[in-house]
């Protein structure tokens, strides 16, 4: 299983334009291929536990779902091959199909997305998201004049980053600071944010400050829109900020060292679906009532 | 449903004076024998074959008697009707009281039918007029083709202010042999389409000894459904089943009949007389279809006992997996929600919420409970008992204290009678009250319920459909003075005990069922699935 980490991360150094989740998606196919378990039940009790260990190297939400969905999607075929290696052939032939179907819904994302971008508009986002990035792509090469103002997006800075990738692609870019989104919200026309999780009642989990992003565009009036890929939807129900699982709001380094967890800074916040107007995903544009609907039919 | 056939008058006043026959020879006490059973069904069946037939003019007519009679869609069904308006007028109007009994015809013989007309009709007439006009006719033979729409009617119980429907309803009672109850006491305006019975005059008493029609379980059950002795959503339904099971065992197919067919029969004057002490719930009318559903598919060449075993069984694993396991898999997701140091607010006494709070207290989680009672139930006392007894700490409160404690509240855990199709709530009255403060407080407010609780009904508001307490529940005697003793003397007082309420899904923020978490928006998502397994 270790050769499975240094797997994941040597992916993730080479291209840091894959998400997370994808990459963890992709070692655990390369671990599926070089499993050597006699069962299926073994197989499968192997392939939780690469799940579990990769999220102890990265906590992200997105990283728990990909996993699951993933052993999901190669289980749900009928597996009544007496031999388990054809059996194995299967799943991995049906990893290798969810895998290239997940690496296309960034771009059918963008394509669905940029539509609702008007000549002229002036669009708000929260710290870096490559989702965000390429819907904003995509409206730029349709010829749109917009302009974006970016949250610093506090501790890391991630903000600044998205600045610059914008501003290579020649779209005017501002970065304000994140006690400045009520200032601001009054200019812009619509906000666009990422997610690193859509929880099952249709809200998402994001940076921190999305939350609050959220609730100053309701009080104005203006469209919240999440941009997310179908491999992001996971199985939680957070009633409220604190119901949301430990093990996503820190990293998996301080969860490890740190005893009294109560004097670190949370990355992720949750917001509600009441204050979500639409979410794009490759599975269409959806309400946030309709994400439990797509819910039940991926996971049921 | 909607369609309504006309045919010759005079066979319409044959099948009148018949039926009167039929139901002049019913004797007291005595069911319709063998061959007046035949008669009527003979009957039924060459009414079918002369309407087939008699096809000339009640091409239009039919359009116009559609139109009359309470359909969904088709207005436009009454521009062609208006054209060959002399012929029908006498039909419908002698066809309405009657139509109510005429057996609808297959959809798909009237669309053939009709097309073939309208093509014949479109051949001989000319004229852009007339063309203008079968556009407009065969727009609404279209949309059956895709819509299909279904006339719901009214159920019974929220018609008491119709006298049409009450005649109806008291005819059917009659012809099952069944006691009508009348209805007590000063109703308020708005709900007078609603029936109130008292709790003194059970409807038991009307029944003569030894009971012939109904069966000695299921008048106990009925009494005990009227005098409150069986009270809750499970209690009730799991009484049915029980009850059921008992006149299932005492039942024997009569010679000439199938069980499948003569069972359900039988079962339909149980039903009405069942819902006469005390309207059915949705849990109950679910259970009910169940049980109707496998009666019916009971295969004709199984023997007696072994049917009766079967239904045995099927009563015994649907009391099981829905009402039993179901809460279990409730309980479990529930307890992921309730952490240490929690103060739960439940309202009244839902035997789910009792359940899980006493799993959640024996796997060692840290809370205490506020139980919120109204009048003139007081359920909540009871809920307090179970809860205290397991050693929970509880506050009691009533509803009027509700804002002075929600700011300590960090969860709310409710019940439900029914979760309808549009995703509205229907608990006990009071429900909605507790929802809409903790939401204004921000407080999660959490719905328990099994699925077979879910319903395909859709309601907005409590007025429509709901069930009337008795009145005299409300007057109490406080320091030796009963003041609204004589309330029936004030022509213009009116006590109102109301049982449900309705719940929007926006105060609500998460249903846990059987099946998981889900948001109250996506019942509609479950009843489509149940659906498509069943």
């Amino acid at each position: 299983v270790d050769e499975n980490q240094s797997f994941r991360f040597s992916q993730w150094e080479e291209d840091p334009d894959v998400a997370s989740a994808v990459a963890a998606i992709r070692s655990l196919l390369e671990f599926l291929k070089r499993d050597q378990s006699e069962t299926i039940l073994g197989l499968r009790e192997n392939m939780t536990k690469a799940i579990q260990r990769l999220e102890e190297t990265d906590s992200s939400v997105a990283v728990s779902s990909g996993g699951e969905l993933f052993l999901r999607f190669i289980s749900l075929t009928s597996l009544e091959h007496p031999d388990l290696s054809q059996c194995k052939n299967v799943m991995i032939e049906r990893g290798e199909l969810f895998l290239k179907k997940i690496s296309l819904s960034r771009g059918k994302v963008g394509k669905l997305c940029h539509t609702f971008i008007k000549d002229g508009a002036k669009i708000l986002t929260h710290s870096s998201s490559r989702v965000v990035l390429k819907v904003l792509e995509n409206a730029a090469a349709d010829n749109k004049r917009f302009t974006v103002y970016v949250t610093e997006s506090q501790p890391d800075s991630a903000g600044k980053l998205m600045a610059q990738k914008l501003h290579n692609l020649n779209i005017p870019v501002t970065v304000v600071l994140d006690a400045a989104v009520g200032y601001i919200m009054e200019k812009v026309d619509l906000v666009i944010v990422g997610a690193e999780g859509v929880v099952e009642s249709g809200g998402v989990i994001n940076k921190i400050g999305t939350y609050q992003m959220a609730v100053c565009s309701k009080a104005h009036n203006k469209p919240f829109y999440v941009v997310a890929e179908s491999f992001k939807f996971v199985r939680l129900y957070p009633l409220n900020q604190q119901d949301v699982p430990d093990r996503f709001k820190y990293k998996a380094d301080i969860l490890k060292t740190v005893k009294d967890l109560n004097q670190e800074h949370p990355m992720i916040d949750y917001t509600p679906p009441s204050l979500i107007t639409l979410l794009f995903t490759d599975l269409g544009v959806l309400t946030p009532s309709a994400v439990s609907d797509e819910l039940i039919k991926l996971y049921l | 449903m909607g369609d309504r056939l006309t045919t010759s008058t005079l066979l319409v006043t044959e099948e009148d004076e018949k039926k009167h026959e039929i139901i002049g020879a019913k004797g007291e006490g005595k069911e319709l024998t063998k061959e007046e059973k035949q008669r009527l069904r003979k009957e039924k069946k060459q009414h079918k074959k002369n309407k087939k037939d008699d096809r000339g003019p009640p091409e239009k007519e039919k359009e116009k008697e559609k139109a009359s009679v309470p359909a969904p869609s088709k207005p436009a069904t009454q521009s062609p009707a208006h054209k060959a308006a002399p012929v029908p007028v006498n039909a419908s109007a002698s066809e309405s009281p009657v139509a109510a009994e005429k057996p609808a015809k297959s959809k798909a013989e009237l669309r053939a039918e009709r097309r073939a007309r309208q093509d014949s009709e479109r051949a001989s007439k000319q004229g852009k007029k007339e063309g203008g006009q079968q556009s407009t006719s065969s727009k609404p033979k279209a949309t059956p083709n895709e819509l299909q729409p279904v006339v719901k009617r009214l159920p019974d119980h929220v018609q008491v202010d119709d006298p049409v429907a009450l005649k109806k309803l008291a005819k059917k009672l009659e012809r099952q042999q069944v006691p009508l109850r009348s209805d007590y006491g000063y109703k308020v305006s708005l709900f007078s389409h609603l029936h109130q019975y008292s709790r003194k005059n059970p409807p038991t008493q009307q029944i003569s000894i030894p009971v012939t029609v109904i069966h000695p379980s299921i008048v106990r059950l009925g009494l005990q459904y009227s005098q409150g002795i069986i009270a809750g959503s499970n209690a009730r339904s799991v009484a049915l089943l029980h009850a059921f099971k008992q006149v299932i065992q005492d039942y024997s197919t009569p010679p000439n009949e199938e069980l499948s067919r003569d069972l359900v029969n039988k079962l339909s004057p149980y039903i009405s007389f069942l819902s006469q002490c005390r309207p059915l719930s949705a849990s109950m009318g679910n259970a009910i279809k169940y049980i109707k559903k496998e009666i019916s598919n009971i295969p004709s060449q199984c023997k007696e006992e072994e049917a009766k075993r079967i239904l045995q069984e099927c009563i015994d694993s649907y009391i099981n997996e829905k009402i039993i396991l179901a809460s279990e898999a409730i309980s479990k997701y529930a307890i992921e929600k309730i952490s240490d140091g929690d103060v739960i607010l439940v309202y009244g006494c839902s035997s789910l919420v009792n359940h899980i709070l006493c799993e959640a207290f024996e796997k060692q989680r840290k809370f205490r409970v506020i139980v919120v009672d109204s009048r003139p139930r007081l359920e909540g006392r009871e809920a307090l008992r179970r809860l205290v007894k397991k050693g929970i700490r509880c506050t009691y409160v009533l509803i009027s204290a509700l804002s002075y404690i929600l700011p300590e509240v960090s969860k709310v855990f409710l019940g439900a009678h029914a979760l309808l199709a549009n995703g509205y709530v229907m608990s006990r009255v009071g429900t909605s009250q507790i929802a809409l403060v903790a939401k204004a407080y921000n407080v999660p407010v959490l719905v328990c319920c099994e699925t077979y609780k879910f319903c395909e009904r859709v309601q907005t508001d409590s007025f429509v459909s709901n069930e009337l307490d008795d009145p005299d529940d409300l007057i109490v005697t406080r320091n030796g003075k009963t003041h609204l003793e004589n309330w029936q003397t004030f022509k213009s007082l009116g006590l109102l005990n109301l049982v449900y309420d309705v719940t929007p899904p926006d105060f609500v923020d998460l249903v846990i069922t059987d099946l998981g978490m889900i948001p109250c928006t996506s019942v509609p998502v479950v009843l489509r699935v149940k659906n498509v397994d069943q």
